[in-house]
């Protein structure tokens, strides 16, 4: 027994190591992952970003990453490794690592940290976040247009905000287009496990929704997409070539000019503690190809995609009710960046309860 | 009705992996031999399944290198604990971790590239009964031999004096070393199996139920295979009902969260170990039928007086 956790302790002090011994004039940015660096999703979106960045600074910054920390505990131990391992700047890239960062920075006050997703901040830790909201309304409009059945099969990953929020747009958007228009939810309780995602696709469909929307990072409902004839929309990255026939488009994660932009920062002095929230409009969500859609919905997608980045239009736009009928916000205004953020309740019409 | 033929399906898919993994490990440990390595075995096979399928497009022996990789790791386990007698619960951790961090090594070049899935089995008319025919007849071929397998792994251990003499050697390695038999060579034997089953369990991941390979795609379904060879008592018939039923809870209660039963989600997350584990006790309540069951030398190292 002991040998094992001996050899992970050294198998994981190795991955540390890697990229470490760095050069005192160099600022090092580093990244902690929950997922694989490769997943095909999410820390892929973001690790493609660092590597981006590496490429952008060239000499002025070194990268290093730890990948596959869950959230917890073990995070914390990552976090304050890196941050003695002499990391400059160091992103946190999953929500669950919002407490274990603010914790360590509390311990490092000269060391710059960034948290994505999440909704604290402190005098040396940044959130950022990007507006997959708006790509998520886009993708509720161009559903309701092409499902047969009326209704979306949502395989969501935790009740958090960033993932109610998501459903809601996508609600919006597709009540926007068709008011009686369905949504099944299942949680899967993970973020990334291919086989439970792929198992909810195909209750989802048996079920009859047949137009698939994930806040999971694998390709795996896809592919059940188009196995069965269905279709779907990708997530954090373009999935077409698991689903050619089934991917109507994908909302992508492009961190990389951000990254750059902070990095930048730290080297020249000028990092400030922040709330950043940028879209669709700032090139961090970005909408992969509409394809295997009429050329009119993808015309229209286009349509609201352009509205929505000259400011012309907010998914959040008033008048919009919860579940039991209460009015939230009127006529003419849209909800603030703090609601969005704190949303723990469903729009009108999703018939799911929303797990506590 | 097109719904549960769906569903029956489904549930048939998720328990093929665990079969194939439990199903081996059970004649591991049968023989007398307790190898943790199950998840680390089956994520090798899923990754070596997946790159043979995309160099040679050959489903066949995409499945047999799915099936070597495992055996292969399981090979490694044997020299380590039968030859150099490690602890057997150690190597066997350390084969797991092992086999994740290495399947992820050579699978990095397979990673965001799309498998080439494997053709259904489709019997002209059976498969068109309705019903009846897709869910017997139209199963992938790798579910058919999975149940073969289960099927073929109980007629050996209590029909064949092969099966036989496994036993004796996992119940009474002493015994069976004076009656002159080479426990060694039984346990090395009964290892490579295993580890060939769970190579085909990981390579079903891989090349069926999603057609894809990524970083640690067993999910613990190692753990959940090992977990069922205890439950059912070293028992192939009751791992099929383990399997089953360990699919098919995971398979149901994403179907109640989507007709919305109001249960907390997480709480449905938790049914299929809860349901496995709840069943398989209540079966097992015979206490001598556990005692008979239970190979008496499981985890125990031997070596030969010379």
């Amino acid at each position: 027994m002991r040998k094992s956790f001996a050899l992970a302790g050294a198998v994981l002090a190795l991955g540390m190591m890697a990229g470490g011994a760095n050069a005192a004039d160099k600022v090092k940015a580093c990244f902690v992952y929950v997922g694989p660096h490769n997943d095909g999703g999410w820390s892929q979106g973001h690790d493609t970003a660092r590597l981006y960045a590496e490429e952008k600074l060239g000499d002025a910054v070194e990268t290093a990453y730890v990948e596959s920390i869950p959230e917890g505990p073990d995070a914390e131990r990552a976090i304050e490794r890196f941050a003695r391992s002499g990391c400059n700047i160091i992103f946190t890239t999953s929500f669950g690592f919002m407490d274990p960062t603010i914790k360590v920075a509390k311990k490092f006050p000269d060391i710059k940290f960034e948290h994505a997703t999440g909704f604290k901040t402190a005098e040396n830790v940044t959130s950022y976040n990007a507006r997959f909201y708006e790509g998520r309304y886009i993708i509720g409009q161009i559903a309701a247009k092409v499902s047969k059945n009326g209704v979306a099969g949502y395989i969501a990953s935790f009740p958090i905000p960033e993932v109610v929020m998501g459903i809601n747009a996508f609600m919006l958007g597709a009540q926007s287009v068709n008011p009686d228009f369905k949504i099944k939810v299942v949680w899967v309780n993970t973020w990334f496990d291919p086989g439970k995602e792929g198992d909810a696709a195909k209750a989802l469909f048996d079920q009859g929704a047949d137009v698939s929307v994930q806040h999971t990072d694998s390709p795996a409902p896809l592919q059940i997409a188009q196995e069965r004839g269905l279709q779907g929309f990708g997530q954090a990255h373009d999935m077409i070539e698991f689903a050619p026939k089934a991917q109507l488009t994908a909302i992508e994660d492009h961190w990389g000019p951000y990254y750059v932009r902070r990095i930048q920062a730290v080297i020249d002095g000028t990092w400030k503690s922040q709330a950043s929230w940028e879209g669709l409009k700032d090139g961090l969500v970005v909408m992969a190809p509409y394809t295997n859609m009429p050329a009119e919905v993808a015309e229209e997608a286009k349509a609201t995609q352009a509205a929505i980045e000259s400011g012309e239009l907010h998914p959040f736009k008033g008048p919009i009710f919860k579940q039991d009928g209460t009015q939230v916000i009127g006529e003419g205004e849209a909800l603030d960046d703090g609601t969005l953020l704190g949303m723990n309740w469903y729009v009108k019409g999703i018939d799911d309860q929303l797990p506590k | 009705m097109e719904m549960f033929e769906g569903i029956v399906l489904t549930i048939i898919t998720a328990a093929t992996p665990l079969l194939f993994a439990a199903i081996g490990e059970l004649v591991t440990e049968r023989s007398g031999v307790l190898n943790l390595g199950v998840e680390g075995m089956m994520a090798v096979g899923a990754v070596c399944g997946f790159a043979a399928a995309h160099l040679t497009d050959q489903p066949v022996i995409a499945i047999a290198a799915a099936a070597a990789a495992g055996a292969l790791m399981a090979a490694l386990f044997g020299v380590v604990t039968l030859i150099f007698v490690g602890n057997q619960v150690a190597s066997g951790l350390a084969l797991t971790l092992f086999g994740l961090g290495f399947s992820a090594l050579i699978g990095n070049a397979y990673v965001g590239i799309p498998g080439i899935g494997l053709p259904k089995l489709d019997i002209p008319v059976l498969s068109d009964i309705p019903l009846v025919g897709p869910i017997v007849f139209g199963e992938d071929p790798l579910t058919y031999l999975a149940i073969v397998l289960a099927v073929g792994v109980w007629w050996f251990l209590f029909h064949t004096r092969a099966g036989l003499i496994l036993r004796a050697v996992g119940d009474n390695h002493v015994s069976a070393h004076s009656l002159g038999y080479n426990v060694i060579k039984v346990r090395f034997l009964a290892v490579m199996f295993g580890g060939a089953c769970a190579g085909l369990g990981g390579g079903y991941l891989s090349l069926v139920y999603t057609p894809q390979w990524t970083q640690n795609m067993t999910g613990g379904r190692g753990w959940i295979a090992l977990a069922l060879v205890v439950f059912a008592t070293w028992l192939p018939s009751r791992i099929v009902i383990g399997a089953v039923l360990f699919g098919a809870v995971s398979i149901l209660q994403l179907h109640a969260q989507a007709i919305g039963v109001g249960i907390p989600s997480q709480f449905l997350s938790m049914l299929p170990y809860l349901t496995t584990v709840i069943v398989l006790v209540i079966i097992s309540r015979d206490r001598t039928l556990l005692r008979v069951n239970t190979p008496a030398c499981l985890g125990q190292s031997f070596v030969p007086d010379r």
